[in-house]
């Protein structure tokens, strides 16, 4: 299969596998050595690339990013990065003149990472940078040359010429094509941003001998906001998700902000992280807090189901062979909702335990109680010991000490190299005595205190 | 002059462009091979059968290689031979190479190595410090211990006394840039090797060795390395012999490089270690004496854990007189990756160890833990001592400057101030507390193997008065080469324009040491001064002969009297009289004398010093915790660039503070490494370092005689990082009234579980 794309500003024409990876073909077929192979699972950042499509420019990893991706888009390695007459990019001039390279390997992911934000004029370079991973310089020089940047123009070439179109090989371009698709291939792979499937390639080194992409089904990618929902097509990337919980869900916002890094919410769908069925993906405790609704898809058959339904155990849910997650709906506000994610590092780390809290308090009664966790059992799931001891008690430090007893009935979490299984449930019971000082105002995140 | 300025790195321009080259980035032959480690699934028992017909049969095997086909020797060990490349029958830890496949592809080889059925009739692994001391498990005879007076009598009279331990965590290097090596069969036997490698000079040697050959038939390579950290300094050795041994059988060129999850199950990390204490002290917190018991896991090898063990015992006085102490290291054999150098070499292990004690006996004497430190630090430079000043090992201290260091930190940090705004955060708030940690350091410079401390240089001038440099260390991202070059620069009087930096090759400088314990820059920076100043009073002399006059090198200049040569023309004006534009430089570091044994005599050449003050705020529901504030004064000498200097002590820091929080390495009951991979094993990330990070270098000049008075600053700043660890027990010891015990990493969970303790 032919996959078209703009390398460096040029159209390229590749004959490729399905899984073969940008990455390797970067390096090995193409004999661009620029980019870095540093992990081989979107860990670290080295191998980051800028790929523009119609709508957006955006860092991506492509150590899990397939070619087939990349079908009528552009892709920027470091060697793109400089004019054609060498003359270097502001972030790189900029690198050179703070001493922002040492042993310089993951420079040019570095590079990558901050001329996309350059271009998006971006400024919060904590979060633009988050997944790129150095170990020599501390970040400070980085940080110092990402800032001195920020007031240069973005130079004329990075401007993509015209992207090239046409049909692109195993990806359909509307849901009803992809639905009728999969219904008669359900033995194939759905894969969406591939920051999980990229995984089953690089690292187990599976051959998926059938696969289907759903990027290019843009109808799959909608997000709808009404009078009272939010709904996610499962296609929307946790970028786009993270931009629109920003004005009606803050505090997931703030989570999402911490979810993967920037190259992988650019790559990862929300459908995606809710169809992989993790008990530790972090978007299911927060959706189910909400309430949400999914939306599945088999052929012509569509049918929603409460999202807490989904998770029937640990690598089962509630999805036929050859169906697809759509979407996903929540409501549109629910100013009690609270999410919070602890994981041993802050940014581009999965959680050891990810809790979402969503009370309505009335009269300082708790009248509803939604409260679910990830990685506290083998699905995300509610807690309803802990709500039923809740609801219908006075919103006191009295009841919630009452209450988090009861987390020991809800969920009996494990221990593994993310944390133990008795600091798993200290911190979910402590997450409740969080909340409480939380809606009452006062402080409760590290991450807000200043110096 | 060009030494004392801020150049960029000397590669700078090829890192942001993606221009700079590492291993696999180099062209390789059409007909290259690639290899992949087939590796033990436990971690100790006999292999009693190894089936890899299906590793022969996968697609784009070329052959498969166990240690029955190994030729000569079969042993990638920096030091006592027991390191076999494959396993020869017992199985010593979970990740072990078995067999080598060699193939058509990276991807290929990687296929196949999963595809051995081993049959392994399967041992107890010894994991833990507990299991080996209760098996006696352990490298050397016993424990190694060294004395300073009577310990036992000044703990027993002591007006004070306390015990503790503190257990700290192994750490992955994590360069980024994984392990590599590319071999090229030559004619007639040579190889030439390209390796990733802090060591050139080993890699030759065991490449050499495993192909039965001279190490004159062998020649190893090296540009630059994609971080090394130590990671580097014996880790490579596997890589590099493999493919030659590869290279030899198939008579192709063979490349191996690590897939970062293999990287993480072969290589060796960081010794962690538990360290326990009796102390005795006075009322004003003055040390009478310590005892303190240092074990460590080695891992199943011995590699470098001798010395590294001996430097922890090296720092464990750390910036302190201490009256009396004994120290006593057992180095622990375990079924665990062998552990290895790195930055600090055990250093920071043993700084950790008396830091904690300085923390400890501040709080129970509710003293500010700064003036503890004060009480005990080592007599300042040129000050006149009623009692000797001299470290558990008999060697006297004679350049202390932490006094002064000290007094401007806290200065420069509004200490006094920020202290009562902590005390005032953590009053007002039930959840957060804040805390602040400081910490010294006082670091030795030099190997503790003696005569490791030499280097070599090899310099041209070209007739065109172009300068070709060469020399014995390696660049892996520090900035040596750029520092050794403005060495040469300014040598000649020249711009660092007119000197090319070339690759390390053991063709070039041979019988070189590794590049490691902070030495590069102080060995390779005085034997190029040494082979520039040779050259430079060459061509002095003809100039002289010829024009007459002092002569003298200066802004690109050679001026004789009243002549004003360019540098060039000084060139080609020697050239053309026949003199010789080419010199070796060798430096041997002066005034060393050790034994390891006995535990005396003066194993560094001077001490490298600095001062850290770090805020933390820490959440004492889950452990959450960050870093607010860092400042820090660091001692580099007269520092030949600053800018690189501040960044290792930028880097250092933050990978000290990453050792001692996020970075946990866990294995399970098996003694599989869980923690394989960044998905698992955190480093900091960018929102990790300081939201302040304040650096700056106490200039002034070493008092040793170093190139242009500067000092070594590899390793040193590493240790600054336990001040953020010190900082998280602080706030983590608001949260009560007990000693909280903090352990190392303090993860959320350790904090949390410290608060606890705390609180009890």
């Amino acid at each position: 299969m032919k996959v078209t794309f703009l390398l460096n500003g040029e159209t390229v024409e590749v004959d490729t596998p399905a899984t073969q990876t940008l990455l390797d073909w970067l390096r090995e077929t193409r004999g661009l050595t620029g980019t870095k192979e540093g992990c081989n699972e979107g860990d670290c950042g080295a191998c980051s690339v800028i790929v523009t499509d119609a709508q957006t420019k955006r860092a991506l990893n492509a150590c899990i990013l397939f070619m087939p991706q990349l079908h009528g888009k552009a892709v920027r390695t470091v060697e793109g990065i400089s004019g054609p007459d060498g003359t270097l990019h502001p972030v790189q001039q900029a690198m050179v003149d703070h001493h922002g390279s040492q042993c310089g390997f993951c420079t040019p992911g570095f590079i990558a990472s901050m001329a996309a934000g350059h271009a998006n004029g971006r400024s919060d370079h904590d979060d633009v940078l988050a997944g790129n991973l150095c170990r020599c310089t501390g970040y400070a020089p980085i940080a110092r040359a990402a800032i001195a940047a920020e007031a240069m123009p973005v130079p004329i070439w990075m401007k993509e010429p015209e992207l090239p179109t046409g049909p692109a090989p195993f990806a359909p371009d509307t849901l009803n094509a992809l639905a009728t698709w999969y219904a008669a291939n359900p033995d194939a792979t759905v894969i969406a941003g591939a920051t999980d499937v990229g995984l089953w390639v690089t690292k187990q080194l599976r051959d998926l001998d059938k696969v289907v992409f759903l990027n290019r089904c843009t109808d799959l990618q909608h997000i709808t906001v009404t009078g009272d929902t939010i709904t996610f097509g499962a296609g929307a990337t946790m970028v786009d998700v993270h931009d629109t919980l920003r004005d009606h869900h803050p505090s997931y916002a703030e989570m999402i902000r911490r979810y993967g890094s920037e190259q992988v919410r650019a790559a990862a769908t929300i459908g995606g992280n809710i169809a992989n069925g993790s008990p530790i993906g972090d978007n299911p405790p927060a959706l189910i807090a909400l309430g949400a609704t999914l939306h599945l898809r088999h052929g012509d058959v569509s049918r929603d189901i409460p999202l807490q339904d989904f998770f029937i155990t640990y690598g089962k849910q509630d999805r036929a062979h050859g169906e697809l997650v759509t979407g996903v709906t929540i409501p549109k506000s629910a100013p009690n909702l609270r999410v919070y994610k602890v994981s041993k590092r802050f940014d581009q780390d999965i959680s050891a335990v990810c809790g979402a809290f969503n009370l309505t308090i009335t009269n300082d009664v708790v009248t509803d109680a939604k409260i679910a966790f990830g990685g506290m059992a083998g699905t995300p799931h509610r807690a309803s010991k802990v709500e039923a001891a809740l609801i219908g008690q006075p919103w006191t430090q009295t009841t919630t000490a009452t209450a988090a007893e009861l987390f020991t009935q809800d969920y009996t979490p494990m221990s593994d190299m993310r944390a133990s299984a008795t600091y798993r449930m200290e911190i979910a019971q402590n997450m409740l005595h969080r909340y409480f000082a939380d809606l009452a105002g006062l402080p409760v995140s590290v991450l807000e205190v200043q110096p | 002059m060009s030494v004392g300025k801020s150049l960029p790195h000397d590669a700078g321009h090829l890192h942001v462009t993606g221009a700079a080259r590492y291993i696999d980035d180099i062209p390789t032959p059409a007909n290259t091979l690639h290899l992949a480690f087939g590796m033990s699934e436990c971690a100790a028992g006999t292999i009693t059968k190894m089936d890899l017909t299906a590793v022969r049969a996968a697609n784009g095997v070329v052959t498969v290689m166990t240690a029955d086909d190994l030729p000569f020797a079969n042993d990638v060990s920096p030091s006592a031979h027991d390191e076999p490349l494959l396993a020869t029958g017992q199985i010593h830890y979970l990740g072990q190479p078995l067999y080598m496949v060699v193939a058509t592809s990276h991807l290929a080889a990687r296929k196949a190595a999963r595809l051995g059925q081993i049959n392994v009739v399967e041992t107890t692994p010894i994991l833990t410090i507990d299991q080996a001391m209760t098996a006696n498990s352990r490298f050397e005879d016993g424990p190694r211990t060294w004395s300073k007076g009577d310990v036992d009598a000044a703990l027993k009279t002591a007006p004070n006394r306390l015990t503790g331990t503190i257990e700290m965590g192994s750490q992955e290097h994590f360069y980024l840039e994984g392990q590599a090596a590319l071999a090229l069969p030559g004619e007639d036997g040579d190889m030439v090797v390209h390796s990733s490698t802090q060591h050139p000079t080993e890699i030759q040697h065991k490449v050499a060795e495993a192909l039965g050959i001279p190490m004159h038939a062998v020649r190893c390579e090296v540009r630059r390395m994609g971080g090394g950290f130590g990671g580097k300094e014996s880790q490579g050795n596997a890589l590099a012999v493999g493919c030659a041994i590869a290279a030899r059988a198939t008579g192709r060129p063979c490349k191996m490089r690590y897939d970062r999850d293999d990287d993480m199950m072969i290589t060796g990390k960081r010794h962690d270690f538990r360290i326990s204490y009796d102390v005795g002290y006075d009322d004003t917190g003055r040390l009478t004496g310590v005892d303190f018991t240092q074990m460590t896991r080695c891992g199943w090898a011995l590699d470098l854990s001798i010395p590294v063990a001996d430097r922890a015992m090296l720092h464990a006085d750390n910036a302190y007189l201490l009256p009396t102490a004994r120290i006593t290291s057992h180095r622990l054999k375990t079924n665990t990756q062998s552990a290895t150098a790195y930055r600090g070499f055990g250093g920071p292990q043993g700084v950790l160890g008396i830091e904690r004690v300085m923390d400890h006996v501040a709080a129970e004497l509710g003293m500010d833990p700064v003036t503890v430190r004060q009480a005990n630090y080592y007599a300042p430079m040129n000050a006149k001592t009623d009692v000797p000043n001299t470290t558990p090992y008999g060697m006297e201290i004679t350049d202390f400057i932490l006094h002064d260091m000290t007094e401007q930190l806290l200065s420069d940090a509004n200490y006094t101030d920020r202290k009562a705004k902590v005390a005032a955060f953590n009053a007002d708030n039930p959840t957060l507390k804040r805390g602040l940690g400081i910490s010294p350091v006082k670091f030795g410079i030099s190997f503790t193997l003696t005569h490791l401390n030499q280097a070599g240089a090899l310099v041209h001038v070209y007739q065109d008065g172009s300068i070709h440099l060469n020399h014995g260390g390696t660049e892996m991202g520090q900035g040596l080469f750029q520092k050794v070059a403005q060495v040469a620069a300014s040598r000649f009087g020249v711009d660092i324009s007119a000197v090319k930096i070339t690759a390390t090759d053991t063709g070039k400088v041979p019988n070189t040491s590794a590049t490691a314990a902070s030495s590069g820059t102080d060995l390779n920076g005085m034997a190029v001064q040494i082979a520039c100043d040779t050259i430079r009073d060459r061509i002095a002399a003809c100039v002289a002969d010829h024009h007459g006059g002092d002569v003298t090198f200066k802004d690109g200049h050679v001026y004789a009297g009243d002549t004003k040569l360019t540098f060039a023309q000084a060139a080609m004006l020697a050239y053309t009289n026949r003199v010789s534009l080419s010199a070796t430089g060798f430096y041997k570091t002066p005034d060393l004398s050790w034994d390891r044994i006995k535990g005396e005599g003066r194993p560094f050449f001077y001490f490298a010093q600095g001062i850290a003050l770090t805020e933390v705020v820490i959440d004492t529901l889950t452990g959450e915790n960050r870093i607010l504030r860092t400042d820090v004064i660091h001692d580099a000498g007269a520092s030949l660039n600053p800018a690189l200097d501040i960044g290792q002590i930028e880097g250092g820091y933050v990978q000290g503070a990453g050792w001692l929080t996020t970075e946990e390495l866990v294995w399970d009951n098996d003694g599989r490494l869980r923690t394989h991979a960044p998905a698992t094993y955190k480093i900091p990330a960018m929102s990790d370092r300081p939201d302040i990070f304040n650096v700056s270098l106490w200039d002034a000049p070493n008092p040793a005689h170093t190139v242009y008075r500067s000092k070594a600053v590899g390793e040193p700043p590493f240790m600054l990082g336990i001040s953020a660890f010190l900082a998280l027990s602080d706030a983590v010891t608001a949260c009560g009234d007990s000693y909280p015990d903090l352990h190392a990493p303090a993860t959320a969970e350790q904090i949390l579980a410290a608060i606890k303790r705390a609180k009890a």
